[in-house]
């Protein structure tokens, strides 16, 4: 506990960012910023087919030695991320295509010159003779017999299959009510504001390969990199500068990454390359693209008996390092259940290849697909009980006195209400009153609608949760460095790497938290491998819980040592000495910390005889008490207008009760919140990358690929629960992706109730006017055939 | 994307903005580059050089001619959106440019430039042809003046030579007599329109004109205005008539546009299916 000013900056207060000023006032150094002497841009041959055999790749004339191919990258290895579960079908990503394209963006050589433009000019030049074959576009069609190969050593186009059964049969006997549904989620790209970038040099002095990437992994990145380029670690080193959004989009390694760091090296000058919107909507549409079929069992008091589920995961053409082709299927199965406790599941899921990017973890990864599966499901089995849905889930929700409670796929939820989670939700709501105006009806004609849907969501899950996927990366002791500097201010060092989520505030609080120096003289290191612990980044809701967990732990090291050396030049017991405002008070005395720092750095002579020789410097590692992850969770609660004449859905209300356990910064929460919701509103109702059947991506730019904007945001309000999590530091539980999950469902839910009446339901996303339109019609048909 | 090598000129007037196109047939006038700037970028044109008009002097004016107003071409959708032009109708353009795209693209984008690059979903395509607007086209050898009706010939296409460009639009006035509706469907926010309709009711002038636009092709002007107008004929119908390539929603949309322009014009709120 600290003040700062009079005013607390510790864990649980709203610190203005200490990031904002360079972003606002738009002075942060991104990718593109770097300009380093002689550098040269980069521009990517990329395939113009989803599936071809390369026949050749012609260098124009006069521009040989600015061209470079896959052979003219030696020793270069292709991408390769294994999963352990039995059964994987292992693939490599090659930095340049040479045998066969897989994917339409897929890049076939480099092209380097004094400009982009100019590099442009050689691409065009490049002639390509592509051999079309037939594409895997359809998640559904993929292990059709017969059906074309992504993999031609493989014998069906599916990364992993896996299979779950736990009391399924003798869970249904007894059921009220069968309710079956197919539903599925679009392909998106998800949407950085700042795309992916890359600059790499030599480093003649350090004798090293530096790659400044955009991402969210840099130590991640740097053991793929060594790897692929048959590089010593320590001749790679890594650097991510500001960077402009992640979302999972930045935590992978990439083929240019790699390809970059070799051409650094072999033409000894730097060179860079900066993704635009057409290769990033065009060649990296890389995500959510799921279809379920799915079946709930229910007595008819609206307790769920069990659930069946066959889930395909369109997984796309390679294995993205590091979570690997299967990361998404392989959640799917785990966290279905929701937050809901019921007797019998069986879940089938296949990761099928397609012609199309390789799929990557996306904020909230399956479950925002998985939430709308289920939460859209037991909707319809409320209907078909004549139950309203609220109450239905009452039924089946967990309960607080079970806490910590094991589900049926063995996660362990460690604390909450998620009853009242509900009941907040949709008191917020003021369910009675929309009732009566969805009963009087609409003066424009449109019919309104409320939607619920709760899920909690695993944060910083550690190494017992991921050791089992066997995929190249497993969190195990996340460190931190903190080190007092002579004049009493702060350094952390941390291997998770910061792309908005405020970490230079938030982390800074924390080391507040436990030794009273004011956030605005802690200096946050990240995001370079040569100055940071090694880490695993940021990803998973993991930084609060594991990066705070940390960086307290290495804090509470140095307090010990700092009490030390203050009791000593106090006269008073170590032990007594308390850290606050920048000050070490005993016994009625103080000092401030920069005299502390002060007699370790400069003037030794004054230290204690038995002080501690590791100084002012301290590195901790850290785990949650179980490594089996913080469950926060969220209820959101739409109410929407449906136009049905044109199939345009308009939110009038949003309302999110969450959980996030101890809040380090509510206002950055908030933040984390909203704009997850908005994602997660892209996914609702906005976001997709089609496909022609010959596996043509149909948009190039945002004119195509529409995303929500400012004036698309409905008014949303936060409420936060603050249930402590019992296996963290502070209480505090991973909250970065939840914002995502909840819309598609809960948008979904309230269309629904608004076309229950007319006997149609959406089971498509994004719910475009086209889709609505197309639902309407379907359900008017089926009116007539009854008539 | 960046684009192919090009020459740039600016062009003081549009006298010499016409003779600088004659130098070469890849030459391209650009004014605000809301649409051009993408498409360079993209490398769907390839121009070798660009003669910017956005600064034209003569360009930039508005003259009244007392039942009309003509434009420069290079004024922008936010001067019209900001009443710094004066509106030839009670207000409605500076309305319909308060939808254009964002603010942004209404700073740089202009009215001619909009008419020139003849997309059937912008918005001045089909509200100008509503309105019966026409252009001053000039090249070198000369100016000519025709009907938006008669302008656009397909999709980004118009009967503009190669170096002739758009110098003014001329827009009838309208009393406070007249009625208008004009109503478009969006995806979102910004997005061009997915369907669109236009109803113009001038008792003084006694015109009727009932546009149905953002089809794919250049705006239709409906023949039997009055009997839609006086419910005599089924809009879907309607549609389908004078559109039989839209798509089903697409249909559905067109339908909706058309119903609640009528509505908008007549401030009736109910039309006749």
């Amino acid at each position: 506990m600290s003040e700062t000013n009079g005013k607390r900056a510790g864990v649980g207060s709203s610190v203005l960012r200490l990031e904002d000023d360079r972003y606002l006032r738009g002075r942060g150094r991104f990718i593109a910023d770097i300009r380093l002497p002689a550098m040269l841009d980069v521009a990517f041959v990329r395939s113009p087919l989803a599936h071809a055999r390369v026949r050749g790749i012609g260098k124009p004339q006069g521009f040989e030695d600015k061209v470079f191919v896959m052979t003219d990258l030696d020793g270069v290895q292709g991408i390769r991320a294994d999963s352990g579960l039995p059964g994987f079908r292992s693939s490599v990503q090659p930095i340049l295509a040479s045998d066969k394209v897989r994917h339409v963006g897929e890049p076939l050589a480099a092209c380097v010159a004094e400009s982009r433009a100019e590099a442009e000019d050689i691409a065009d030049m490049v002639s390509l003779d592509l051999e079309e074959l037939p594409a895997v576009v359809e998640m559904t069609r993929a292990r059709d017999p017969g059906a074309p190969l992504v993999h031609e050593n493989w014998s069906e186009n599916v990364f992993l299959e896996t299979a779950v059964d736990t009391d399924f049969e003798k869970s249904v006997k007894d059921a009220a009510v069968k309710v079956k549904r197919t539903f599925r989620t679009a392909r998106q790209s998800m949407a950085p504001m700042e795309g992916r970038g890359v600059v790499a040099y030599w480093d003649n002095q350090a004798q090293q390969i530096v790659v400044y990437t955009s991402t969210q992994m840099p130590h991640i990145v740097r053991n793929g990199l060594a790897g692929c380029l048959g590089l010593d670690q320590g001749i790679v080193r890594v650097v991510a500068p500001d960077v402009g959004g992640g979302f999972g989009y930045k935590g992978i390694l990439l083929g240019e990454e790699v390809c970059l760091a070799y051409l650094a090296m072999k033409l000894k000058r730097p060179v860079r390359w900066i993704e635009d919107r057409r290769e990033h909507l065009t060649g990296n549409a890389n995500c959510r693209e799921h279809h379920y079929e799915i079946t709930g069992y229910a007595a008819a008091d609206g307790k769920l008996l069990a659930i069946d589920c066959d889930a395909i995961v369109d997984s796309g053409a390679y294995s993205a390092y590091p979570f690997s082709a299967c990361l998404e299927a392989a959640q799917v199965a785990s966290i279905l259940p929701g937050p809901y406790q019921f007797p019998g599941y069986r879940c089938r899921t296949w990761s099928v290849a397609t012609n199309k990017p390789a799929i990557l973890p996306f904020r909230g990864v399956a479950r925002t697909g998985v939430c709308f599966a289920l939460e859209v499901l037991l909707d319809s089995i409320a209907r078909e009980l004549n139950l309203p849905p609220e109450e239905v889930r009452r039924k089946n929700l967990v309960r607080p006195e079970q806490m910590p409670f094991v589900n049926i796929t063995k996660k362990i939820f460690d604390s909450g209400d998620y009853v009242e989670c509900l009941d907040r939700a949709v008191t917020a709501l003021d369910l009675p009153a929309i009732r009566a105006r969805q009963a009087a009806g609409e003066a424009d004609g449109r019919r309104i609608g409320v939607g619920l849907a709760i899920f909690c969501e695993q944060g910083a899950h550690g190494t017992s949760v991921y050791s089992g996927w066997g995929i190249p990366m497993v969190p195990g002791f996340e460190q931190a460095t903190a080190r007092l500097t002579p004049d009493g201010g702060l350094e952390l060092r941390v291997g998770v790497q910061s792309h908005g989520q405020s970490l230079e505030t938030t982390l800074a609080q924390v080391a507040n938290e436990v030794l009273g120096i004011a956030p605005q003289r802690v200096k946050l290191v990240h995001g370079d491998t040569a100055l940071t612990p090694y880490s695993t980044g940021t990803w998973g809701s993991r930084c609060a819980v594991m990066a705070g967990g940390a960086v307290a732990a290495a804090c509470d090291v140095l307090a010990g040592r700092i009490r030390k050396i203050a009791g000593h030049l106090l006269q008073a017991d170590p032990e007594s000495v308390v850290l606050a405002d920048g000050m070490a008070r005993a016994a009625g005395s103080e000092i401030a910390l920069k005299d502390i720092g002060a007699a370790w750095y400069l003037r030794p002579q004054d230290l204690p005889a038995d002080v501690d020789p590791a100084g002012l410097e301290a590195t901790q590692g850290y785990k949650t008490q179980r490594d089996t992850g913080t469950f926060s969770y969220a209820c959101h609660a739409a109410v929407v207008a449906v136009d049905t004449e044109t199939g345009a859905i308009e939110i009038l209300d949003y309302k999110i009760v969450e959980d996030g356990g101890v809040l380090i910064n509510p206002m950055v929460v908030d933040g984390q919140v909203y704009g997850g919701a908005a994602q997660g509103i892209g996914t609702a109702l906005y976001e997709e990358m089609r496909y022609d059947e010959t596996g043509q991506p149909l948009a190039a730019t945002f004119a195509d690929y529409h995303l929500p904007g400012a004036c698309e945001m409905p008014v949303m309000t936060v409420d936060h629960m603050q249930f402590p999590s019992p296996i963290s530091r502070f209480g505090q539980k991973g909250i970065g992706e939840g914002g995502a999950i909840g819309p598609p469902a809960a948008i979904a839910n309230a269309v629904n109730d608004a076309l229950a009446p007319l006997g149609v339901e959406v089971d498509a996303l994004p719910m475009t006017p086209f889709r609505v339109l197309a639902q309407l019609a379907r359900g008017l048909n089926k009116s007539e055939q009854a008539a | 994307m960046k684009p192919v090598r090009f020459d740039y000129a600016a062009a003081p007037d549009a006298a010499t903005a016409c003779s600088l196109l004659t130098q070469s047939v890849a030459a391209k006038p650009i004014a605000g580059g809301q649409s051009l700037g993408p498409m360079l970028n993209l490398r769907l044109v390839r121009p070798d050089a660009l003669v910017d008009i956005s600064r034209a002097s003569d360009l930039r004016g508005v003259r009244d001619e007392g039942n009309a107003i003509v434009y420069g071409a290079a004024v922008t959708h936010a001067e019209i959106e900001d009443g710094a032009v004066p509106d030839a109708t009670p207000g409605w353009l500076a309305s319909v440019a308060r939808r254009i795209a964002y603010r942004a693209v209404r700073n740089r984008g202009t009215i001619g430039g909009s008419l020139a690059h003849a997309d059937p979903a912008a918005d001045w395509v089909n509200v100008l042809t509503a309105l019966d607007a026409s252009v001053v086209l000039t090249r070198s050898l000369g100016t000519r003046t025709v009907a938006l009706a008669e302008f656009f010939t397909g999709p980004f296409a118009t009967v503009l030579a190669h170096d002739e460009i758009v110098t003014g639009v001329r827009v009838p006035k309208r009393g406070a007599a007249a009625r208008w509706g004009y109503w478009k469907f969006c995806l979102k926010v910004g997005d061009f329109a997915k369907a669109s309709a236009a109803v113009l009711i001038d008792p003084e002038r006694g015109e009727t004109r009932i546009l149905l636009g953002a089809i794919e092709k250049p705006p239709i002007l409906l023949s039997d205005a009055s009997a839609i107008l006086a419910g005599r004929m089924p809009l879907a119908a309607v549609v389908t008539d004078v559109a039989p390539h839209l798509s089903y929603d697409s249909h559905a949309l067109h339908v909706a546009a058309l119903r609640r322009a009528i509505a908008l014009a007549t401030a009736s709120g109910e039309v006749a299916a």
